[in-house]
């Protein structure tokens, strides 16, 4: 009886909300709403807001005169008279049309050019095929093998009626992508370990990785590279020598492990101490708890400051022009030498600015779309 | 029905060697004495609740058993097996004493049916296959099983806690230690975990369970102890312990508990 009175005065009380149901209050959206709520909501808003169109208009105006309109895009014979006429008022796209080859592969023989070219073809679709999840199996590492010894054998040739071009003719875009790819590539498992013996309790290998991690950070990137190419030699028996590339392409490696190591640590502090204790509580040995518990948790978490480092990283490969290696940007800096093109930098490093742009603009757009994406356990 | 429990106890108790030994244990969390010298027999099919206040050093016992935490002083034995330092010794004890915790620690990039099937295919060598059907034959006796493919992350804390017992469970464990198992849940949602550990308890396994929940003591235990201050103040069965405490301290627990509740 009780019972009952009590659902029906439940039934009268839900029923009363019900005979006026509340819709959300309308939002304001729209452009012109937007643009009141946030570029003209008072007057020095929209002062501000009015200043700073002015400046930009000013800007982009100038800009496409500069580089579209009042432009030229080739010359005839090297005859840049035409281009010095128009200092100021226009771009000479005429010095990246004319050499733009020599920008791209360097100094590597004019007539085998088609060979690093689909080198860098083959890098951009090695990359794309990697970003890709629904190819991350074993197999990858393998087409990694068969892509890098391809590339391999297309830069060196000496086989298959491919003329044998030394290294220190190599240059260009394949030089950035090679050094930045090899480098990155053995640099993060090497940064995983030294990540992981860091945090070791075996006394001997967590001082060698501290101290690994210490002495490389401490040293600039420069000295490192000057050390690998001119200090490294004389420690080298008589008749020995390693590769200029592939000791720049060393210095990299050690320089990256360190910085993304430290990286990684971060990730691994950052994770619940309870996925431990879980994780050994099942009786998981060592490397299994730590492939399939802690780092893909880990590695998780410092996407950004990984993707970071890796940018910085892409970039700072040009720094071998100081030990005489010709990367993208080295190759352009060389391009304007030439004392018809002298003066028409700008063109040039705007070009090599655009192409690193192009790289590391999809790094950075594809690592937050990894985010989100292996993140979205954490969503409800 | 305790009658029954009790010969079946004692009874494990004259046969079998003990499931774990503890023997004048001893541990600091740097000068501080956080269990002091702590000697108990825990007999193979005994249900034995810890319970006493906060920083009374129970959690910190349990962790002891399966190594969470290294002891100091005196010896543990499990299944026979005296914890050392050495690795593989370690992992076999690990092997047969699952644990849950109290903030369920299951594995967020992982779905259910993987955080249940991982250890028995990497630790036990189980195949794919009979792992996953072991482990939805345990998610059915939690009550969860449609929640197989889901991610923890998209679970109420009462179903991640009973997908952590059922991935304690896969391994199948000897003895199942328990640390506050409903302390971080929602008072509506504490139910649904006992009564699990309650079927649990029904199976025979031997358990230690740290909890406040006198209710599930009563049920359940064979034998409550009584930890205050890292030592073991008293012990016995749930009727006595709760209905004549002999010491002052379990006194004034006791009353603090009930007013609690």
């Amino acid at each position: 009886m009780a019972s009952d009175t009590t659902t029906t005065q439940l039934a009268v009380a839900t029923a009363v909300p019900e005979a006026a149901p509340r819709t959300p209050p309308i939002s304001v959206i729209g452009p012109i709403a937007w643009m009141r709520a946030n570029l003209f909501s008072g007057w020095i808003s929209t002062a501000v807001t009015l200043a700073l169109a002015y400046l930009i208009a000013r800007w982009v105006i100038g800009f496409v005169d500069w580089a579209f309109i009042n432009a030229i895009w080739s010359v005839p014979n090297n005859q840049t008279q035409a281009c010095r006429d128009l200092r100021g008022t226009g771009a000479c796209w005429a010095v990246v049309t004319e050499k733009h080859r020599f920008i791209l592969f360097g100094t590597y023989p004019y007539e085998q050019h088609w060979r690093p070219a689909l080198v860098c073809v083959l890098f951009v679709g090695l990359y794309i095929v990697s970003a890709m999840r629904r190819f991350w199996r074993k197999e990858l590492a393998l087409v990694w093998i068969l892509a890098l010894t391809a590339i391999g054998i297309l830069m060196w040739g000496g086989i298959l009626g491919m003329p044998y071009v030394p290294q220190e003719r190599w240059g260009g875009l394949p030089i950035t992508l090679i050094l930045s790819t090899f480098g990155l590539a053995f640099a993060f498992p090497l940064a995983i370990l030294v990540a992981l013996g860091r945090r070791s309790k075996m006394p001997a290998i967590k001082a060698i990785c501290v101290l690994y991690v210490e002495l490389i950070r401490g040293v600039p990137l420069i000295s490192l590279l000057f050390m690998a190419s001119v200090m490294f030699p004389l420690f080298l028996p008589e008749g020995m020598n390693i590769d200029k590339l592939l000791r720049a392409q060393i210095a990299i490696i050690l320089f990256a492990g360190a910085y993304l190591a430290e990286v990684v640590r971060g990730g691994l502090q950052a994770l619940d101490k309870g996925q431990y204790e879980a994780a050994d509580a099942l009786g998981l040995s060592y490397w299994h708890k730590t492939s399939f518990i802690i780092l893909p948790q880990a590695l998780r978490l410092v996407i950004p400051p990984l993707v970071n480092t890796f940018i910085g990283f892409f970039k700072d490969t040009s720094l071998v022009l100081i030990i005489g290696i010709f990367d993208l940007l080295t190759a352009g800096k060389t391009a304007i030498v030439e004392p018809a093109w002298q003066g028409f930098g700008v063109e040039v490093y705007i070009t090599i600015g655009l192409i690193y742009f192009c790289f590391c603009f999809a790094m950075s757009k594809y690592s937050q779309g990894l985010e989100a994406e292996l993140n979205r356990h954490r969503r409800r | 029905m305790s009658a029954a429990i009790e010969t079946v106890a004692s009874a494990a108790r004259t046969d079998a060697p003990p499931a774990i030994t503890l023997d004048r244990v001893n541990k600091w969390f740097g000068a501080l004495h956080v269990l002091r010298d702590i000697s108990m027999e825990v007999a193979l099919g005994e249900r034995v609740v810890v319970c006493g206040p906060s920083g009374s050093g129970k959690s910190t016992m349990i962790r002891c058993i399966n190594r969470l935490e290294t002891h100091q002083d005196g010896r543990i034995l499990v299944d026979g097996k005296e914890l050392t330092d050495d690795v593989r010794s370690l992992d076999a004890i690990r092997r047969e004493v699952g644990m849950v915790f109290q903030s369920f620690n299951l594995f967020p990039h992982l779905t259910v049916l993987e955080n249940c099937t991982l250890a028995p295919i990497w630790v036990r060598r189980m195949p794919k296959k009979d792992a996953e059907a072991l482990a939805m034959e345990y998610l059915t006796k939690v009550k969860i099983p449609e929640q197989a493919k889901k991610y923890p992350g998209q679970l109420s804390g009462g179903q991640q806690q009973r997908v952590a017992i059922a991935r304690a469970l896969c391994m199948k464990p000897k003895i199942m230690l328990f640390d506050e198992p409903t302390s971080a849940l929602d008072p509506e949602m504490i139910k649904e975990v006992l009564d699990t550990m309650v079927a649990l308890a029904d199976t025979g396994m031997t358990m230690i369970c740290v909890t406040h929940e006198m209710g599930f003591a009563r049920q359940v235990a064979d034998r409550v102890v009584f930890m205050d201050r890292g030592e073991i103040v008293e012990s016995g069965p749930p009727d006595t312990m709760f209905n004549s405490p002999q010491t002052d301290r379990l006194k004034l627990f006791l009353s603090q508990i009930l007013r609690g509740h």
